[in-house]
């Protein structure tokens, strides 16, 4: 198949990352059941196969092109204007590649302990959505994958979960259903209602948001329709508590993929089919999303303090996190959306990873509880450090990952948000709140007798580690050649955005700097009011 | 030599790396000695970057090194670059010489410890960080190495953290300064929305061109004072520094004495052209929290029997003189002051720590005394310190001090009533500490004291790895005032102003500034006061503590630092536990409630919907029956068809 690549150009990297993993788990499902390691086998290949595919996918990627590459279009049913159109930009790019990467090591490296030959291939199917999801530039063919993704992670939580996992699974699949109901009768009268202006039915993406122009409650009646869907999903406050059911009952491999790439088809939603759709409509309604989401940075930090176990904890702090991309995604400033994009990449790698260290506590210690912890770090240092580093990042050190995209994400929207900012960057304080009493609880101290013989990482453990930590202190220290490649995408959206809504997308910031500016007079005077109230808090 | 300076912050980082990679192989001294090495090899490309600056005329010593552009996206450009310049360098020279003191008397100290390596991978890091924090050449490259050392102080603080307290020390100390990184945060938020650049040369550029506004400018500099009250352990922020007396002492010495709890006066020093634009309540704001953090901690010091602690408040209370002295625009008192203060504090804290060495492990003062007969060695260095720190001629801390009350006085009188009387109190609980600890009777021979434990229990002097920096430091905090003489006493005037004229290119506000006012005419009443209250404060603690003629004051409310701690530790635990648990349970019963609410209502909906498909077909014949009846009755008789 690899040979056919050779033409660049002809090859179909994008649908063979989609085709290969459902091929891979058709052939999962043939094997014999009496034989899981044939199973594990072709997962694995498969699972590799993809990772090589993205990665050749980054490395071919052209950095200085902000439209949509590799792209592959078919017609597929005709008189409904629906099409196989599959397309990557610097915002689906990484997000691409962290699906494709996550995978293979989750298969690798975790162990579903029963039932091997379907627990693979729904992993195998679930990632054929996602990527479906990321690369489809289709209405209908995003909604097709959008809701493929559900059955799989249905099934992976109440097959594959903790105790209360079918009461998790079925909550999880009900409120997600529900969300896309008012998507899929968003897109449809999307299309039926372009239709007008395009003079032909069609579901393409691109179509309908260059050419169609929606009059103003019409876009902001659909923009809501996709908004609710995508508000599930990311979770938005207060849509969210499907979140901590599903994360703490599904298995590990479920919980890293659901935080590392499932969540962010909300808030790759909002980029894709809200902003790029719907611009005036977003602009409109901003406030709104910025409030919810500032109000999630806050109360998912303040209800993770409080959380007892520990898989709960950390599915609250991505409620906070996912704020944050919020923030960034309605705060219109290229700085602001480059943060949200790399934040999603960001929280799945140290969200992720936190998520396999607390499998790696219940598989040794058959409890999450943070009570039952205690001392793990004199018995397990190597153990510990690793989940201090995670840890570090999630909490935004500079450094690592983590705050690379929250700074982003808050310089830029500051200028446009400041408020909504200022409240956010307090939420960057709660961050650490939650998770050092954590870490002191379960680390720190000395182990009593059910924890004296916790067992130190092990090597294969560390093996599916390293790659969560390269990444961590790679993107820290040296974030530049993923910048490069998201932000003239995003550049174009902030730019498509602008010419359609009243939003000044170019922010003049060089007010103070050589010349004054008398146009931004008025803004100086703002400047005065905000220096009394901030003084009050100093 | 100055485009090597990246050098500085690559050998710590060259031997953190090393020992992450190979810790567990090195033997214990030899872990020591290679990050020790490490620190003075910095020290030395320091040292050849300063002699390189100093051959250079004085508008060409500001050489900015960029290694990579770091946060490229759109308007803002942020590069990973240095800025070697004179307060860059003098800050290098002083954090390096005496982290690399600190690190040698720690391969003594840390002698036998089951995690000998590991506690130097932390001592690399920390030092790297530090080293990025004062050759950061924008916010963001300081703000790296600035919350470098929280995290490090964090790990440092908690190193022994199977106990509980030193656990909870480690957390407080990263929180409390998280509180202060949010106003930094929004400082750098607010800059490059206004220049549109992080960098220090556009801020202080803009800020020296005219073109900052006074609003911009007094924002910035108060987020900012929020951040450097944080880091610098000033009011409101102090709490995690007497906390953080759980780590090791060479920790105490390196976070409190050199580097870390400098960072904060460093950065206002840094962008002092903005705190020169802003309105003029923004450095009397700083002036003022530096000098009440100063007297509320010497206060607190008058009644601390823990011997660390003592120096711990004593930190604060010299920290706050460093505020104060930023605040009247003092900026070159203020770095001449943290140099010395780096100096005589870091002797006092490893004095301390060979104590505490030598007594096995005690920590109380009360336990204590006559100490100079059995570490000859660390009693006279201690000494050294305490009259450097006490203000007594010609040791260091005498000119800096001075120089630091000079000029604040030119600026408001109660301030430099509030300076001096901390003046004051700083020999008298400095005085009180050396008697307590080296003179007076021996009160750890009392077996009362449960000192029986030790057995046949004799101090004795720390070995020649451990008294050797501090033979070292004593040496330094005798003599460190040359570099920034007065011009009193016919001192010569080549000999004189030295580090204020070559801070000048970064630092415009001298003593030239305040010449004619009234305190610049009464200079040497000046010195007569400040030497008059270090001799009284001297005496007075000599009077009560060794002859005991004057009863002891110390009030309990000194003692427990004016229940300021024990208030907040309250607030967090009960209404700030509160609303946390209130929001979890809000959440679980009011947002989830509503959900499983939907749920439970669709549910029984749909059980009561159910009850019709009974199966009867009777039953169902009746209902059709009845319902025709109903419709022909609507029909004719409402509609009146038929």
């Amino acid at each position: 198949m690899l040979a056919a690549g050779g033409a660049a150009g002809a090859f179909p990297i994008l649908s063979a990352l989609i085709y290969v993993p459902i091929v891979g788990a058709i052939c999962v499902l043939l094997t014999k059941r009496s034989r899981p390691e044939f199973a594990k086998l072709i997962a694995l290949l498969v699972s590799v196969t993809t990772a090589a595919m993205s990665i050749w996918l980054l490395a071919s990627f052209d950095t200085g092109d902000d439209g949509f590459q590799f792209v592959s279009q078919h017609t597929w049913i005709k008189q409904w204007g629906i099409g196989w159109h599959l397309g990557v930009d610097g915002i689906s790019l990484f997000m691409v590649v962290l699906t494709g990467l996550l995978f293979p090591i989750v298969i690798a490296g975790i162990d579903p302990h029963h039932d091997e030959k379907p627990y693979l291939a729904w992993m195998l199917m679930l990632q054929a959505g996602v990527m479906g999801s990321f690369l489809s530039l289709d209405l209908f063919l995003f909604f097709i994958f959008f809701e493929i993704v559900l059955v799989p992670m249905y099934f992976l939580i109440g097959g594959w979960g903790y105790e209360g996992r079918e009461y998790a699974a079925t909550k999880f699949f009900i409120y997600t259903m529900l969300g896309s109901a008012f998507m899929l009768v968003g897109l449809v009268t999307t299309a039926w209602i372009a239709s007008d202006d395009l003079g032909r039915v069609t579901f393409d993406l691109v179509d309908i948001a260059e050419g169609a122009d929606f009059a103003t409650s019409t876009g902001r009646w659909l923009f809501f329709a996709f908004a609710i869907a995508f508000a599930v999903k990311v979770p938005l406050f207060p849509l969210h508590t499907w979140l901590p059911d599903a994360h703490t009952q599904a298995p590990t491999a479920g919980s890293v993929v659901l935080a590392g790439v499932m969540l962010k088809l909300g808030t790759y939603g909002f980029l894709r089919f809200g902003l790029y759709l719907f611009p005036e409509a977003s602009v409109w309604s901003r406030e709104v999303f910025l409030t919810l989401a500032v109000i999630g940075i806050i109360y998912g930090a303040l209800a993770a303090t409080m959380q007892k176990d520990l898989k709960r904890l950390v599915a609250y702090s991505s409620v906070a996190h996912l704020g944050f991309i919020v923030l960034g995604t309605f705060a219109f400033t290229s700085q602001a959306i480059t943060g949200s994009v790399l934040q999603m990449v960001n929280h799945g790698v140290s969200t992720g990873a936190l998520f396999l260290f607390v499998g790696w506590i219940y598989e040794r210690r058959k409890t999450r509880q943070i009570a039952e912890l205690n001392g793990l770090q004199q018995i397990a240092p190597i153990f510990a450090a690793g989940f201090l580093v995670v840890m570090l990042s999630s909490i935004g050190v500079p450094g690592l990952n983590g705050f690379i995209g929250e700074y982003l994400i808050l310089i830029g929207s500051f200028t446009t948000a400041r408020w909504w900012t200022v409240v956010a960057t307090a939420g960057v304080i709660l961050a650490a709140l939650y998770l050092l009493w954590a870490y002191q609880r379960v680390f720190h101290g000395t182990p009593d007798e059910d924890n004296k013989s916790f067992p130190e990482l092990r090597f294969k453990e560390g093996l599916v580690l390293l790659p969560f930590l390269v990444a961590i202190v790679f993107t820290g220290v040296y974030p530049k050649p993923l910048l490069d490649r998201i932000e003239p995408s995003v550049e174009r959206l902030v730019t498509h955005v602008a010419a359609n809504s009243d939003i000044d997308a170019d922010p003049d910031y060089t007010t103070q700097f050589g010349m004054p500016d008398d146009s931004h007079d008025d803004e100086e005077g703002s400047d005065n009011e905000s220096n009394d109230d901030e003084e009050g808090e100093g | 030599m100055a485009d090597l300076v990246w050098l500085i912050p690559a050998f710590p980082l060259f031997g953190f790396l090393t020992l992450l990679l190979l810790g567990r192989r090195f033997s214990e001294p030899l872990a020591g000695y290679f990050a020790t090495a490490m620190v003075f090899v910095s020290w030395i490309v320091a040292v050849a970057v300063y002699f390189d600056l100093v051959a250079k005329p004085e508008e060409e010593r500001s050489v900015t090194v960029t290694l990579f552009s770091w946060l490229p996206v759109g308007d803002l450009q942020i590069d990973m670059a240095f800025l070697a310049d004179p307060l860059s360098i003098t800050m290098c020279l002083f954090v390096l010489g005496i982290g690399g003191l600190i690190h040698l008397f720690a391969v003594g100290y840390m002698h036998g410890d089951p995690k000998f390596s590991k506690f130097f991978l932390y001592l690399s890091l920390f030092i790297f960080s530090m080293t990025l924090l004062v050759l950061g050449e924008n916010l963001l490259v300081t703000f790296l190495g600035w919350e470098g050392v929280g995290t490090c102080s964090y790990l440092l603080i908690s190193f022994w953290h199977t106990r509980e307290s030193a656990a909870t020390a480690g957390k407080k100390a990263f929180i409390t300064n998280r509180v202060g990184d949010f106003g930094v945060m929004l400082a750098m938020f607010l800059a490059f929305e206004s220049v549109g650049s992080v960098s220090y040369s556009a801020l202080n550029g803009s800020a020296v061109a005219g073109t900052l506004s006074a609003a911009t400018a007094s924002a910035i500099a108060m987020l900012l004072l929020l951040g450097a009250t944080g880091k610098s352990a000033q009011l409101p922020l102090y709490v995690w520094l007497p906390d953080a007396m759980e780590g090791p002492t060479p920790v105490s010495a390196l976070i409190h004495a050199a580097t870390m709890v400098t960072g904060g006066v460093f950065l206002l020093v840094r962008i002092n052209p903005v705190i020169t634009v802003a309105a003029d309540w923004v450095p009397m704001s700083i002036a003022w929290v530096g000098g009440i953090t100063a007297l509320f901690a010497a206060t607190i010091a008058v009644a601390q029997n823990d011997i660390k602690k003592v120096l711990a408040y004593s930190t604060v209370s010299q920290i706050g003189f460093m505020m104060l002295a930023v605040g009247t625009g003092a900026y070159v008192a203020a770095i001449f002051h943290m140099i010395t203060h780096a100096m005589f504090k870091a002797l006092l804290f490893l004095g301390s720590g060979s104590v505490i060495h030598g007594m096995h492990d005690e920590q109380d003062m009360r336990k204590m005394g006559a100490l100079r007969k059995f570490m000859p060695i660390t009693a006279a260095t201690f000494i050294v310190g305490w009259l450097a720190i006490a203000g007594v001629p010609p040791f260091s801390g005498f000119f800096s001090k001075d120089e630091i009350l000079l000029f604040t006085l030119a600026e408001s009188v109660p301030l430099y009533v509030i300076g001096i009387t901390t003046a004051l109190l700083t020999a008298f609980y400095m005085t009180r500490q050396v008697m307590m600890v080296f003179f007076g009777e021996a009160r750890w021979k009392d077996p009362a004291e449960g000192q029986e434990a030790h057995g046949d229990f004799k101090p004795h002097e720390s070995p020649a790895i451990m008294w050797f920096p501090l033979v070292v430091l004593a040496g330094l905090a005798a003599i460190g005032g040359i570099i920034n003489l007065p011009g009193l006493f016919g001192i010569p005037s080549g000999g004189t102003h030295r580090l204020e004229e070559w801070l000048h290119p970064v630092i415009a506000f001298g003593e030239a500034d305040i010449k004619g006012t009234f305190a610049y005419d009464n200079k040497y009443v000046l010195v007569a006061i400040a030497v008059a209250c270090a001799v009284g404060g001297i005496a007075l603690g000599w009077l009560v503590y060794l002859k005991n003629r004057l009863k002891p004051i110390e009030p309990v409310v000194f003692a427990r630092g004016w229940y300021y701690d024990t208030a907040i530790s309250w607030f967090m635990g009960n209404p700030g536990r509160e609303v946390a648990q209130g929001v979890a349970d809000f959440d679980a019963n009011v947002v989830d409630g509503a959900v499983r609410g939907v749920a439970t209502a669709v549910r029984a909906t749909a059980s009561e919907t159910r009850k019709a498909q009974t199966g009867y077909v009777r039953q169902y014949a009746a209902v059709v029956g009845v319902g025709v009846v109903l419709l022909l009755t609507w029909f004719v008789v409402i509609r009146g068809i038929l």
